[in-house]
């Protein structure tokens, strides 16, 4: 329906399209741009690896016959501009190929194990931004003192252990001795099975399901490795809060939040947090993406079937074809989060419009 | 009648040298008058003016007698206590509004934070009542300025809009710091005039802090000349060509006039004794 409210856009002849659908059109193309790249980058990965595709289905001593078949088959023997296109065809059909170890599709595999990634990042990512944000305004409004000194010494230790070592102490100390967590895997063996999968998401089948106990028995199982995960990125996140929040507060427009009388809660939060906001959204957008992807000691320690380690086990055992497949997935998941801090930019920075 | 009086203020910054003395012992009195207080910069005119609102950043300390607003002795007041003065009773105008107002929140929101902050109303009233306020520092379209940001707005106007955020819960006491120093000459005129005539209408105090004498010569009743941490002269700004420290005469000999042009300025020579100098009484 034609609104009459558009009429003075009328005159406007090299205008065909409203504001809003441009700005969306273009981000779409910046999108697919940005896509178009990072498939072409993984395919020429996958050719230039010294790893001979053809050889790692037949095997070594196949016959020249089979060996030739399955190049051909494989499309090999074409152009490598060819090549590119039926990737690509491939890939914009959901099919990134079979995965030699799985001898399933890479697509499938990539749908069981990612959800398990995104259940333990997130929950890690919000952990560390619940804490790491108040520990980091906290610290830089107490500058110089022992709240400073102790949160930077707890951020800097997040920041400086190995995962691995803090993994297995916490298994040691909470599991295996405190008992307080469930261990590996992602629920006791007794509990598996017992909700049907939709999301791919344990605590989230659970709840749709309705069975707290399996919700609480997933919790007891994720809630170790998120923490830990969450400690490692709070160790980022507050240490950025600090320099971004030391920054504002020392602006003028805070000495004039003081002089109207403000109470210092105010102040921080009403005023100087307020202008940190979108340089929070870009870090914790950044943290979230290195969780998705580079959990995998986390998820080896923790025997989480998650994305990071079915990408290292591919790759020890050159299944190239779950590699790019993963690989393009993490690289969806960067622009994705890169558009969304990109929007969540626009509504905190009025100048930013 | 005495607004406020100021007696033995020092501001003091503890460093790995020792102790740095901002304001050193400096005592005056400011009633419903426009007092101008100018320096060079690190004369501790500033310092001067933060320290009454007590808000001199850590570690820096301050220090006086007294500093009481209207029988009040500031000094012993609670921080919380301190919180009801500021803005209240005793407002400050910085130097640039580009730096003053919050870039991510509407003026509107900034004004009405300022009036609420002090007085028990509806969020419509108050709205009214910045409204009102936008159009008495001749603001046009102020109902457009309250859902606009800082960053739409031109220097002057940012300034008009932070002189009437000041003046919104009616302070007796205005400290104007540099005020006019980030804007154009054009309108650096215009508003000061703004200023002058809504602190005349309300009977306040003005504290105009600025390094340019001329402006406070025109501007102000009573010039203080601060050098190095102390008050090196006082007089009435009709006097300003008639002051005796040689300080005061050597900034004014600095300076061109246009009545009395001349081909080669003089160069500020400067004398240790003055650091050390007592305050010259020439009232």
């Amino acid at each position: 329906m034609v609104s009459v409210t558009s009429q003075p856009e009328e005159g406007r002849k090299s205008a065909p399209f409203p504001a809003w659908l441009r700005k969306f059109l273009t981000t779409c193309g910046s999108i697919a741009a940005t896509m178009l790249g990072l498939l072409l980058v993984t395919f020429v990965i996958g050719r230039v690896m010294p790893i001979d595709p053809v050889l790692a289905i037949v095997g070594e001593r196949a016959s020249q016959e089979s060996y030739d078949a399955v190049y051909h088959q494989l499309g090999l023997d074409k152009p490598l501009m060819v090549q590119f296109f039926y990737y690509l065809w491939d890939v914009l059909h959901g099919d990134f190929g079979n995965s030699l170890l799985t001898a399933r599709p890479v697509s499938q595999d990539i749908a069981r194990v990612f959800p398990a990634t995104m259940e333990l990042a997130t929950l890690g990512v919000v952990i560390g931004m619940f804490l790491g944000i108040p520990m980091g305004v906290l610290s830089a409004v107490h500058r110089g003192t022992w709240i400073d000194q102790t949160i930077r010494v707890l951020t800097l230790v997040g920041y400086s252990m190995p995962i691995f070592w803090l993994g297995m102490m916490g298994l040691l100390l909470f599991y295996g001795i405190l008992g307080w967590v469930g261990g590996p895997g992602r629920l006791d063996i007794f509990f598996e099975g017992l909700v049907p999968s939709v999301t791919g998401m344990v605590l989230v089948d659970a709840l749709l399901a309705g069975d707290m106990d399996v919700f609480w028995n997933g919790f007891s199982h994720l809630i170790l490795p998120a923490s830990l995960l969450g400690y490692y990125s709070l160790a980022y996140i507050s240490r950025m809060t600090r320099s971004f929040m030391l920054e504002q507060l020392s602006a003028e427009y805070i000495t004039t939040a003081r002089v109207k009388g403000l109470s210092e809660r105010q102040v921080i939060w009403g005023h100087a947090f307020k202008n940190i906001r979108v340089q929070l959204v870009t870090v914790v957008a950044l943290s979230y993406a290195n969780l998705l992807e580079g959990s995998v000691l986390t998820e080896i320690i923790f025997s989480w079937p998650g994305i990071g380690s079915y990408i290292t086990t591919a790759l020890l055992s050159a299944d190239m074809n779950a590699v790019l497949g993963g690989t393009v997935v993490v690289g969806l998941i960067f622009i994705c989060l890169n558009i969304l801090s990109d929007l969540l930019y626009k509504i905190f920075d009025p100048r930013a419009k | 009648m005495t607004l406020l009086t100021v007696n033995d203020l020092w501001v003091r910054f503890p460093t790995r040298q020792g102790v740095f003395d901002a304001v050193r012992g400096i005592s005056f009195e400011l009633g419903q008058e426009r007092l101008g207080i100018v320096g060079e910069s690190g004369s501790g005119k500033s310092m001067t003016g933060r320290s009454i609102l007590q808000l001199i950043r850590k570690p820096g300390v301050v220090q006086a007698a007294e500093i009481s607003f209207q029988g009040r002795n500031l000094m012993e007041l609670s921080e919380r206590d301190m919180r009801s003065v500021r803005g209240n009773e005793i407002s400050m105008v910085m130097q640039d509004p580009k730096f003053s107002l919050n870039p991510v929140m509407t003026i509107g929101a900034q004004l009405m934070e300022a009036y609420l902050q002090h007085n028990r109303d509806s969020r419509q009233n108050a709205r009214n009542k910045c409204i009102e306020m936008l159009e008495a520092v001749s603001l046009r379209d102020p109902e457009r300025v309250m859902d606009a940001y800082p960053h739409e707005m031109s220097g002057g106007m940012g300034q008009r809009i932070m002189i009437a955020m000041m003046l919104i819960p009616d302070p007796k006491i205005l400290i104007a710091d540099e005020p006019t120093s980030a804007l154009d000459v054009s309108v650096q005129r215009q508003v000061l005039s703004i200023m002058d005539r809504l602190v005349r209408d309300r009977g306040m105090g003005l504290i105009f802090i600025s390094h340019d004498l001329n402006l406070v010569a025109e501007f102000c009743d009573r010039v203080l000349i601060m050098y190095a941490g102390r008050i090196v002269e006082s007089c009435p700004a009709s006097k300003l060509r008639e002051a005796k420290h040689p300080y005061t005469r050597g900034l004014l000999n600095a300076l061109p006039r246009l009545d009395n042009p001349r081909t080669h300025l003089e160069v500020l020579q400067r004398q240790d004794d003055w650091t050390h100098a007592a305050l010259e009484e020439t009232q």
